[in-house]
């Protein structure tokens, strides 16, 4: 029999960004908070230092940070029609586990989304008509507005300690920011990060077509830095081991030097790791949770912890699940189009080399590795651009088209020109030639919606906890075939006028496979909206059926964008804190 | 001397591969050790280097020398390195092999099992070392059914033309699919020969003094911007070196 636990006032689930936001704000007002982490408890030192973090094999290759597949996992298909099986082995993304979450092995990559991403319905009707868009494509706006969020996302910002140069200061352009980004009160934190040699080429050419290049906001710190909170980081040394390591200068903005400690420091909160959440426990009516069962992983014991208030802060694929799981909402059935949780799962087309090209030059010396996560220069003119016409792309969202410099990490990167084989000596002389020589541009597109991109409860596999394993129906669709087939010539265009010796590139977008890494850009399945018959929380992040669960994270998106989610999911995660502070907690029920 | 260690296996006849190691040591019979290997230039600034291991752990004596020919075959040696047995690359295989990832740790091995389409990733009910082993003896019984020979046996050009088969998914395997064995022997001797040398291969660093990688010290706040278009020229350290 499970051991019941006496009662707290919230329990969090996952101790990553939105948990450790949650934990902190909600501990911080004198709410007793729980959190339950299935992974262990790390931090900087020892668990980060040099020289074992330089482990590509270990990290990058191995996935150390990540969560386990032989202990739960999700089964693929492209279509209803086709056998779903499990993913057997990481690869198409990679979440993670442990304190901090994905956000101890993120690259740092922190936007705010456009205006068009917060109101994409009304965007496109009134820019398109509505004809325009497919009628299997189940766009909506989001249920809050940009200006809504706007402080929110500065809090995060300063949070993590993000680096960039703002292009519109309350409705002024800002000369070298981001023509194209929404008005923010006030800049970032820190400047920019010094940029590569690569991107210095890129922002010349982007500038002489005519478009708008300007710095890719990322929560490297270009400098020392102290957030409002008094978490210090330190400067980023531009080692190029972001993504999938922790940082041992804790210059990259992670929850587990900021927002986590704080929360530690209050003796209201209680963070309990090892502990693996098998259900939310909701009463007879099914309309209020009661708390949640897990279990220590660490002895195999099991445990109800009773909560007034659950957050699921998970990675946003198992936040899903654990609604599936648990009975919290109607699943969503593709055939019919009822039911709300397990719609609008998309990805992000162009993450991983597809539309983007790789440029090699005979007389550059590029040096990969000197390189961070998430700096970059970029243009947004194929993507946030209210005026860039998508009838002549004949498809809804866009892309980014932006030069990174994340790693020259050697087992990962090692560019070579299209025609060389992949090993034996010709291969040999052109990785040695060509190491040094080459840089990309990457295409990132938005993903919208389709019908039957979705998840449901698999019927055959199970976890080791004997539940049925998530099931992931998905493919790209023609719409995002034609984003990256137009924005990738795009790209083309730049690269040709910066003269090659000669380029790869930009690949056509075929079918998606879970197999090689792309992005962890997972968004949707519990998304957010307007009223229950079209999305699984409202405004807050709330569950419509069980008002008491909230459901944080990128599982809100009603579609993905080309931008990297982090940012809106930490300024969610702020928001939501601060209903529950300022609301429910005075009058629990749903909120309006 | 390409076919020593073979040779004197034979000649030794049942004495594992870790034994004849054990009882040899560094003597010039052992392959890595052969003429051919030891008049191979080195890269400059590298010091002499112990011998090459062939101790192995997981890989049968047959195994390994299907696998010490592959990874010659993928990595040859030239005037860049030496070859990718020379580089350690087979001892690392072997240790990946015997270890956590050999035996399926972080793969989801419940059933039951479909063959999937590409797209769907592993689906084999084979740990990746029993895959391994599986796709060894795969490639062996087509090379001797094919060419009379085991794999290691069949001459330079003959075992580029076997791969570039199986690369390409010409020829098929009863067992395991050929594509998919060779893509992951691939993927594991890039693995050896890139990794850090703690794990036993890019032996003296020689794959990341090939293209320059400067290894694990990577501090550059000031060199993200001196070294612009300037080539970076230091000696690798690794977490071999500074361990």
């Amino acid at each position: 029999m499970p051991t019941r636990l006496k009662e707290v006032d919230v329990v969090i689930v996952g101790l990553g960004w939105t948990g450790g936001i949650l934990a902190k704000e909600l501990s911080e007002a004198g709410m007793r908070v729980v959190a339950l982490e299935r992974g262990g408890l790390r931090s900087t030192n020892p668990d980060f230092a040099i020289p074992q973090i330089r482990d590509e094999l270990k990290y990058a290759v191995r996935n150390a940070l990540m969560q386990n597949p032989a202990r739960d996992t999700l089964t693929f298909r492209h279509s209803p029609s086709e056998p779903s099986l499990p993913m057997r082995q990481l690869g198409s993304f990679l979440p993670g586990e442990g304190l901090g979450g994905a956000g101890v092995h993120w690259n740092g990559v922190t936007w705010r989304w456009t205006g068009i991403d917060h109101a994409a319905r009304t965007y496109y009707e009134q820019r398109h008509g509505k004809s325009f868009i497919p009628a299997d494509m189940p766009i909506q706006d989001w249920p809050m507005t940009y200006a809504e969020l706007e402080p929110y996302y500065d809090r995060f910002e300063r949070t993590a300690g993000v680096s960039g140069k703002a292009g519109n200061l309350k409705g002024a352009k800002q000369a070298g920011g981001n023509f194209f980004e929404q008005p923010r009160e006030r800049d970032y934190p820190l400047p920019p990060l010094e940029p590569s040699y690569s991107q210095t080429l890129f922002n010349d050419a982007a500038a002489q077509m005519g478009y708008h290049p300007f710095p890719r906001p990322c929560a490297n710190a270009s400098r020392a830095y102290t957030n409002p909170d008094g978490s210090r980081l330190g400067a980023c040394v531009y080692c190029g081991h972001c993504e999938r390591f922790g940082c041992e200068a804790n210059a990259k903005g992670s929850p587990h030097i900021t927002v986590i400690p704080k929360a530690m420091a209050q003796p209201t909160f209680e963070l309990r790791p090892h502990s693996w959440v098998t259900r939310v426990m909701l009463d007879s009516t099914k309309k209020k949770a009661i708390g949640v069962a897990y279990t220590d992983v660490s002895t195999g014991e099991q445990f109800e912890q009773p909560a007034a208030i659950v957050t699921l802060c998970a990675y946003a694929i198992n936040n899903v699940h654990l609604m599936l799981l648990s009975g919290i909402g109607t699943p969503y059935d593709a055939t019919t189009q009822k039911g709300v949780v397990g719609r609008n799962y998309c990805y992000q087309p162009g993450s991983g080399g597809v539309g983007s090209v790789t440029l090699f030059f005979e007389d550059k010396i590029f040096n990969p590795f000197m390189a961070t996560g998430a700096f970059g220069i970029g243009i947004d003119d194929f993507h946030a651009n209210d005026a860039f016409d998508r009838a002549a792309m004949g498809a809804l969202g866009g892309a980014t088209i932006i030069v990174g410099q994340s790693n020259g990490r050697p087992i990962g990167y090692r560019p070579v020109p299209a025609g060389t084989p992949r090993w034996g000596a010709e291969w040999k002389k052109a990785t040695a030639k060509w190491y040094q020589r080459a840089m990309n541009i990457g295409v990132t597109a938005s993903n919208m919606p389709n019908r039957y991109n979705a998840f449901d409860l698999d019927p055959t596999y199970k976890n080791v906890f004997g539940q049925p394993l998530l099931r992931l129906t998905y493919n790209f669709v023609e719409n995002d075939k034609k984003v990256i087939a137009y924005v990738g010539q795009k790209a083309a265009e730049i690269a040709r006028s910066m003269k090659p010796t000669s380029m790869t590139g930009p690949g056509m977008l075929g079918d998606y496979n879970i197999v090689p890494y792309q992005s962890t850009h997972n968004t949707g399945g519990a998304i957010m909206g307007t009223s229950p018959g079209n999305s699984a929380v409202n405004k807050y992040l709330q569950s419509w059926d069980v008002p008491n669960v909230f459901v944080v994270g990128a599982s809100a998106f009603p579609h993905n964008s080309a931008y990297n989610p982090t940012g809106p999911v930490g300024a969610l995660a702020y928001w939501t804190a601060d209903a529950i502070k300022s609301k429910f907690r005075n009058r629990p029920g749903l909120m309006t | 001397m390409k076919n020593n260690r073979r040779d004197f296996l034979k000649t030794v006849g049942t004495v594992g591969a870790t034994g004849i190691a054990a009882a040899v040591g560094g003597e010039t019979v052992i392959d890595g050790q052969s003429p051919a290997a030891s008049d191979r230039p080195r890269p400059p600034g590298s010091p002499a280097a112990a011998p090459v291991s062939h101790a192995y752990t997981f890989l049968t004596a047959p195994e390994a020398a299907f696998i010490e020919a592959a990874v010659d075959r993928f990595i040859p040696a030239d005037e860049l390195t030496p070859s990718g047995t020379d580089c350690g690359v087979a001892v690392f295989i072997d240790r990946q092999l015997a270890g956590a990832w050999g035996s399926g740790d972080r793969t989801y091995m419940q059933g039951p099992w479909q063959k999937g389409v590409p797209t769907q990733g592993y689906q084999s009910p084979l740990t990746p070392a029993e895959f391994f082993r599986a796709g060894i003896a795969a490639s062996n019984a087509y090379c001797r059914k094919a060419l009379n020979k085991d794999f290691d046996r069949l001459t330079s050009d003959q075992q580029n033309n076997v791969l570039q088969d199986m690369e390409q998914g010409r020829i098929s395997f009863d067992t395991v699919s050929a594509q998919e064995f060779f893509n992951l022997l691939l993927a594991s001797a890039m693995q050896g020969f890139f990794a850090d040398p703690v794990y036993g291969g890019n032996r003296d660093k020689a794959a990341w003094k090939m293209i320059g990688f400067p290894g694990v010290i990577a501090i550059y706040s000031e060199h993200i911007k001196t070294y612009r278009n300037k080539k970076y020229d230091v000696e690798p350290k690794s977490i071999l070196d500074l361990s």
